[in-house]
Parts: structure tokens; C-alpha cells; sequence
């Protein structure tokens, strides 16, 4: 059996899908976070296998700068989620609720 | 040599990420995706980006995840209720599955045969920290500097949000 | 390996950047009792960097080996983001002061978010496009939390980072799978493969496009994608509403047109139908939520959905007056907005959190000038002749006719008829309702010179919309 592409996106599909349920299905802000970290990781993955598949840098450099950007979202959200802490002595994004459209 | 390597990976990600999400206690969700990631950056070598795995497990298995596990125990969380909605729960599931099939409907469409492996060969040294270095510092130039404005913003955001009193 | 940069392209953002430091420093050497230097700063370099966007005007070219363009198309937009952020900054230390935030970084974070708009309407790649938009949306994520003693702020920040966070998974993917297909993100390579393919929606395309386009869509605030804005909106100190509900809406626009606006592509019925529907969807929605609100933040939170369908209109119809029009709505758009918002928070009396329509009882006789400045503002946003919203309007349906989009511009003047009742109303509340123990408004020149220049621009170009109509019109014609 030889690996291609199809098998790396298959699997980029499927790690990608796991988080999108996870942000859908949990309530607590830091899993919901891990969960969007998951498909970040996951179109990385997608990345990096076209980068191959076109034998072209573009791919890795692009996955280098989405690194750059998860790490940042990170260090803000996990900010706010401290602030959050502060105010409600919770994280269960259900009793983030004062707005409701 | 390589479809074994791949399978034994894929079975590794998948059951880690899965435990992310599952998982009660945001602790152990942490560490899965620490697992999660780690098997990635593996496969990256497979994939020939040796650089971009060696930076995954610096910075994200490393000081995202160390972040994450920072904020949880300074914060003292526990598990909490999620209990609720299950309708909303199913509805969720039911969106990421359909989602799941769309794509692979898709990529199966796609006109690449299954076994005819990668488009192209790889040029020699792709993928090195030499190659990569000299790509982002030339042709991408102009992203990187923008990089540095995006991680400035998150700096002083993050200070900002978090620090008590200004 | 060369590659010319062509450092004139990006002059304006350069002239930002230095200037982020520049604030930087400036609030830091002046201590922390003293803001207004980096008050002042921050406006010093906005002005410069629009003298720079002004004299490089289309004439820049392409920088970066083609990765950025300083063309007449950016050049139009970045002076539009400049011009809104440089009014939003200039009023905003009386608001500051009042809630006690005020604090440097909170100019720097505007400038940073400026920084990131300008690479997306410049981007010639979607790597650029990308890091833009997540410049500014990192900034804007903090900026929304900025009152962080307050609950409502923190709300507003968490669900527009964790929605957003969740979107720019989607949009990533969707680079990638477009990444896949052409085996480059420059945007002349996917032009050309576009142009050149038999069936431009085929392979991993179609998916990628799609999921690209959600990610602009959340940006943008287009329904079924808009759920967060009305509370991201509401929980954010006025003054970063002002500039959220404006400036990234019509980045995102610029974003939308440089990736998809292309004459000679036709992408084929599923894409057209996708767009005539998010946009008949969007208006309608918007429209009969924001007739329930009492809320003045939430009101114009809706309103600005509704003027985001408007603006699909344009780019459903993808024609070269769509795409004008769109600048020249956007443009102005800008300005009835800040206007309004700032008129909001000067007349709102029972602070943050509680801006009520009813705050404008009275307004008429309390301050005159105020009054008429708001109904300006309002009329425009209904779209009355001869104010620049009515002619922003008028360029984009009638793009709408030509492209052969009837019942969609049937749709969207039928909603425009149901907004002057609540865009009225407060008009109505302003001059006939009687209210008990009004205070008079408090003494705030910046504020009173920002809504008489938003005023003076709505009415000027509603007056000779002409000029501005060409400029649109050129830097269109530059985008090809």
C-alpha cells in the first residue's frame, strides 16, 4: 500500500470534523479552545501534505504563520478567559449570558 | 515501510483528539492534545518538514500547551457541569458528521488515483531548516515582518486583558 | 534569488508601523498619568500615513514579488480605514476618561488594527490576507474587552474570539484546499488557474472557495453567519463599536472583491445562488430584528447587518458598478456610522450597558445641533436623497438590475421602506416625546467636531456624489 495525498487529507478531514464537534458539543471555554487548536492542527496537516505533493516551500511557510497565529489567539483568549474567571468564578460558556439576541 | 508508520500515527491522532473532546476533566483533555500534536509533528517528517516539526513541538506541544496548563491550574478548574442541552449535543455531532461526509465525498471526486503517491518529487534539501530559513527571509519577507505586528498585538493584548491594574 | 520590494507599495503601512512603535514609546516615556501624547501621536501618524496614501495615489504598483499592491483600489480603502479611524481616535479620550480606561495601549491596538485592515485590502496574496485579517482581529478581540471591569465587555470579547477563532479554522482550510488545487496562494496564480480551467469549481476548489468565502462572510457579519455581532456590538466600549461596526466590514469587502471580483470569471450558477440568497437573507433578517430593539447599540447593530446584504447586492451582482458602488456605499458608510454611534454615547445617561432610544427624548430642544447631526445620520442610513447613503444605494441596485438580479433588488427596496420606521423613530423620539428629568449633555467639543465632520462628508458627498463615484470607478479599473 502506498501512502498518497487522499490518505493525509482523509485523515486532515477527520481531525478537522472531531473539532468541529468539539466546539460545538462542549460548554467549558478551555476545551472549546483546545478543540479549535485541533483544527488548526488539522488544516496544518493539509498543508503540509499538498506542500509535498507540489514539492513547493509556499506550503510550509504558510503553516509556520498559521503557528504564528494560533500561538497569539491563544495568549488572548486564554487572557480573556482569565478576565472571565474574574468576573463569574466559572468558565461554562452557558453562564455567559447578560446578552442574549 | 511508510503505510505502517502512517497507520499506526492516524490511529494515535485520532484516538488522542477524540479524548480531547471527550474527556471531563480539562487536564487530561490538555495532555491528550499534547499527544495529538506530537504525533502530528511525526508525521510532518514523513511529509518532509522536518523544520515545521521541530517548531510544532517547540511551540505548540511546548509553550501553547504549558500556556494552557498554566491558566487551568492557576485557575484551580475542576470539571464542571455540562450538563443541558443534549439536543444541542446531537445536533453538534450530527453537523460535524454531515460536514465529514461532504469532504470525503469531495475528495473522493478529486481526479488523483489513489496509489500514484505525490505529484512531485521533492527538490534535494526541501524542507530543512536551510531551505525554509531562506525562503521566509527573501520571497516571504513581507508576512514575517506582518507576523511581528499580529504576535506585538497579542503581547501587549494579552497584558492588557490580564493584568490587574495598568 | 531577487525580488524587488518596491517599498513605495506599502508606504502607508510602513508609515503605520513605525508609528505603532513610536506610540508605543510615547506612553511609555511619559508616564502614566499623562495619555494625551499618545493621544496625539496616534492622530500625528494618522494623518501622515494618509498624506502618504494620498500622494502615492494607484501609483505604487506591486511590491513583494507581486505579494502586495499599492494600486488606486487599496489606496481607496486604506484612506477610507484611516479616515474612520482617525475620527473614532479623536473622540474617544472624553469616553475613556469617563470609564476610566484610559490607557495607551488602547491607541496602539487601534493602530495595529488599522495596520492589519490595510494589508487585507492590499493583499496580493492569501498568505498577506490572511496575517492582515488576523492582525486586526486579534487587536479587535482585546479592544472589544478593553473595559474589562465590566462583565458585559468581557462577554463581548469571549464570544468574538471564540467565534472568530472558530471561523478562521474555516477560512484556513479553505486557503489550503485552494492551496492544494493551484499549488500557490498568489492571487494572479489563482486568477489565471480560474481563467484557464475548464472547470474552475472542480477538484478541491469548489470547497475551498466556499470555505474561504464563510470565513469573509463571518467577518463581514452576513446571515446565517451574523449571530455574534448584535452582543459583540452591544459589549464593546462605544468608541470600538464605532470602529468595529465600520471599518473591518469594509476590509473584509475589500478582501471579498480583490479575491473574487472578476468580470471575466464566471464561477457558475451555485456560487450566484449562494450569494443572492445569503444577501436576501441577510437584509430581511437584519431589517426585522433591528425593528424590536430599544437598545440604540443594538439597533444599529442590526442596521449594520442589513447594510452588510446590501453591500452583497454588489458583489452578487460582480459587475463594475456593482463593485463601485460597494466602495463608494462603504466609504460613506463609514461615516454615518461613527456619527451615529458617537451621538449614541454622548447622549446615553444611564451608562454603559443601558443605551436606550429613549436617551434621545428631547434632544431637539436640549441641543439642536445634535438633533439635526442625528437626523442626518438617519436619514442617510434609510437612504433619503439627497444624503450619500441614498446614492451608496442607488449604485449598488441598480448594479443589482444590470446583473439581472430583479427580485433580489425588489427584496432589498422593500426592506429600505420598512427601515425608515425605526431609523424614524428616533427621529420621532428626538423631536415629539416629552420626558421627565433630562439633564443637559455634557460639554465635549472632540465629540461635537466629529459628528459636524461626519455630517458635513454625508451631506457633501450626497450633494456631488460624482467625484467620489469616479475615484470608486478608477480604483475598480485598477483592480484588473
Amino acid at each position: 500500500m502506498i501512502i498518497s495525498l487522499n490518505h493525509y487529507l482523509v485523515l486532515s478531514a477527520f481531525l478537522f470534523c472531531i473539532g468541529v464537534a468539539g466546539v460545538l458539543t462542549r460548554k467549558n471555554a478551555i476545551i472549546i479552545f483546545a478543540s479549535i487548536e485541533l483544527m488548526l492542527n488539522a488544516v496544518n496537516l493539509s498543508f503540509i501534505a499538498f506542500a509535498r505533493h507540489w514539492g513547493d516551500a509556499g506550503g510550509q511557510i504558510f503553516v509556520f504563520f498559521s503557528l504564528v497565529v494560533a500561538a497569539a489567539e491563544v495568549a488572548v483568549g486564554l487572557a480573556i478567559i482569565v478576565v472571565l474567571f474574574r468576573h463569574k468564578e466559572t468558565i461554562n460558556i452557558d453562564d455567559v449570558n447578560l446578552m442574549r439576541w | 515501510m511508510e503505510a505502517i508508520f502512517f497507520i499506526i500515527l492516524s490511529i494515535i491522532i485520532i484516538f488522542s483528539s477524540m479524548m480531547v473532546i471527550l474527556k471531563k476533566n480539562p487536564i487530561a483533555s490538555v495532555l491528550f492534545l499534547i499527544l495529538a500534536l506530537f504525533s502530528t509533528a511525526a508525521m510532518y517528517v514523513m511529509l518532509m518538514a522536518p523544520f515545521i516539526a521541530a517548531i510544532q513541538i517547540i511551540v505548540y506541544a511546548g509553550a501553547i500547551m504549558v500556556l494552557f496548563l498554566f491558566v487551568i491550574m492557576l485557575l484551580n478548574l475542576k470539571k464542571i457541569n455540562e450538563g443541558g442541552a443534549v439536543t444541542l449535543k446531537i445536533l453538534g455531532v450530527i453537523v460535524a458528521g454531515l460536514m465529514m461526509v461532504v469532504t470525503a465525498v469531495v475528495l473522493r471526486s478529486v481526479a488523483i488515483p489513489a496509489d500514484s503517491g505525490f505529484l512531485r518529487s521533492s527538490p534535494e534539501g526541501f524542507g530543512t531548516v536551510e531551505n525554509v530559513g531562506m525562503t521566509l527571509f527573501t520571497t516571504y519577507l513581507l508576512p514575517f515582518e506582518i507576523a511581528s505586528f499580529l504576535l506585538l498585538a497579542a503581547i501587549i493584548g494579552a497584558v492588557v486583558l490580564a493584568k490587574k491594574k495598568l | 534569488m531577487n525580488i524587488t520590494y518596491n517599498l513605495p507599495a506599502i508606504g502607508t503601512q510602513l508609515v503605520l508601523g513605525a508609528g505603532v512603535i513610536l506610540v508605543l514609546l510615547a506612553d511609555l516615556l511619559t508616564g502614566k498619568k499623562n495619555r494625551d501624547v499618545a493621544y496625539q501621536t496616534t492622530l500625528t501618524v494618522l494623518v501622515l500615513a494618509g498624506i502618504i496614501c494620498v500622494m502615492k495615489w494607484g501609483s505604487a504598483g506591486a511590491g513583494f514579488g507581486g505579494q502586495v499592491f499599492g494600486d488606486g483600489f487599496a489606496s481607496f480603502f486604506n484612506l477610507a480605514f484611516l479616515a474612520i479611524a482617525f475620527l473614532v481616535v479623536f473622540n474617544s479620550p472624553n469616553y475613556l476618561k469617563r470609564n476610566e480606561i484610559d490607557h495607551g495601549e488602547y491607541y496602539m491596538l487601534i493602530l495595529i488594527a488599522v495596520l492589519g485592515m490595510t494589508f487585507m485590502s492590499s493583499a496580493g496574496d492569501l498568505l498577506i490576507f490572511f496575517l492582515g485579517l488576523e492582525t486586526m482581529s486579534i487587536s479587535l478581540y482585546v479592544l472589544a474587552g478593553f473595559h474589562k471591569s465590566r462583565a458585559r465587555s468581557n462577554e463581548s470579547s469571549l464570544k468574538y474570539l471564540l467565534l472568530g477563532a472558530f471561523f478562521t479554522g474555516f477560512l484556513l482550510y479553505g486557503i489550503a484546499l485552494i492551496y492544494g488545487q493551484v499549488g500557490s496562494t498568489n492571487l494572479a496564480d489563482i486568477t489565471s488557474y480560474l481563467a484557464g480551467s475548464a472547470n474552475p469549481l472542480g477538484g478541491y476548489m469548489g470547497v475551498g472557495l466556499a470555505l474561504l468565502l464563510v470565513g469573509l462572510l463571518f467577518k463581514m457579519a452576513v446571515v446565517p453567519f451574523h449571530f455574534w455581532s448584535p452582543d459583540v456590538y452591544d459589549g464593546a466600549p462605544t468608541p470600538v463599536t464605532a470602529f468595529m461596526s465600520a471599518a473591518p466590514k469594509a476590509a473584509a469587502f475589500a478582501a471579498a472583491l480583490r479575491i473574487f471580483y472578476d468580470p471575466a470569471i464566471s464561477l457558475g450558477l451555485p456560487w450566484d445562488k449562494t450569494l443572492w440568497i445569503a444577501a436576501a437573507l441577510t437584509i430581511t433578517l437584519g431589517n426585522f430584528a433591528a425593528l424590536a430593539q430599544s437598545s440604540i447599540k443594538r439597533m444599529l447593530a442590526y442596521s449594520s447587518i442589513t447594510h452588510a446584504g446590501y453591500l452583497m447586492i454588489g458583489l452578487a451582482a460582480g459587475n463594475e458598478l456593482g463593485a463601485s458602488g460597494m466602495l463608494y456605499y462603504l466609504f460613506t458608510y463609514g461615516f454615518m456610522n461613527v456619527g451615529a454611534f458617537t451621538i449614541a454615547w454622548l447622549v446615553n445617561r444611564r451608562g454603559e450597558g443601558n443605551y436606550l432610544l429613549s436617551d434621545f427624548a428631547q434632544l431637539g430642544s436640549r441641543n439642536p445641533v445634535m438633533a439635526l447631526l442625528m437626523s442626518i445620520f438617519m436619514l442617510s442610513l434609510t437612504g433619503i436623497p439627497p444624503l450619500a447613503g441614498f446614492f451608496g444605494k442607488l449604485y449598488v441596485f441598480s448594479a443589482g438590475v444590470k446583473a439581472g438580479l430583479i427580485w433580489l433588488v425588489v427584496i432589498a427596496v422593500l426592506n429600505s421602506v420598512v427601515s425608515v420606521f425605526y431609523y424614524l423613530r428616533v427621529m420621532v423620539i428626538m423631536y415629539m416625546r416629552e420626558e421627565e428629568g433630562l439633564k443637559d449633555l455634557e460639554k465635549a467639543p472632540t465629540v461635537a467636531i466629529t459628528a459636524i465632520l461626519c455630517g458635513l462628508v454625508i451631506l457633501l458627498l450626497g450633494l456631488f456624489p460624482g467625484p467620489l463615484l469616479d475615484l470608486a470607478r478608477e480604483s475598480v479599473l485598477s483592480l484588473l
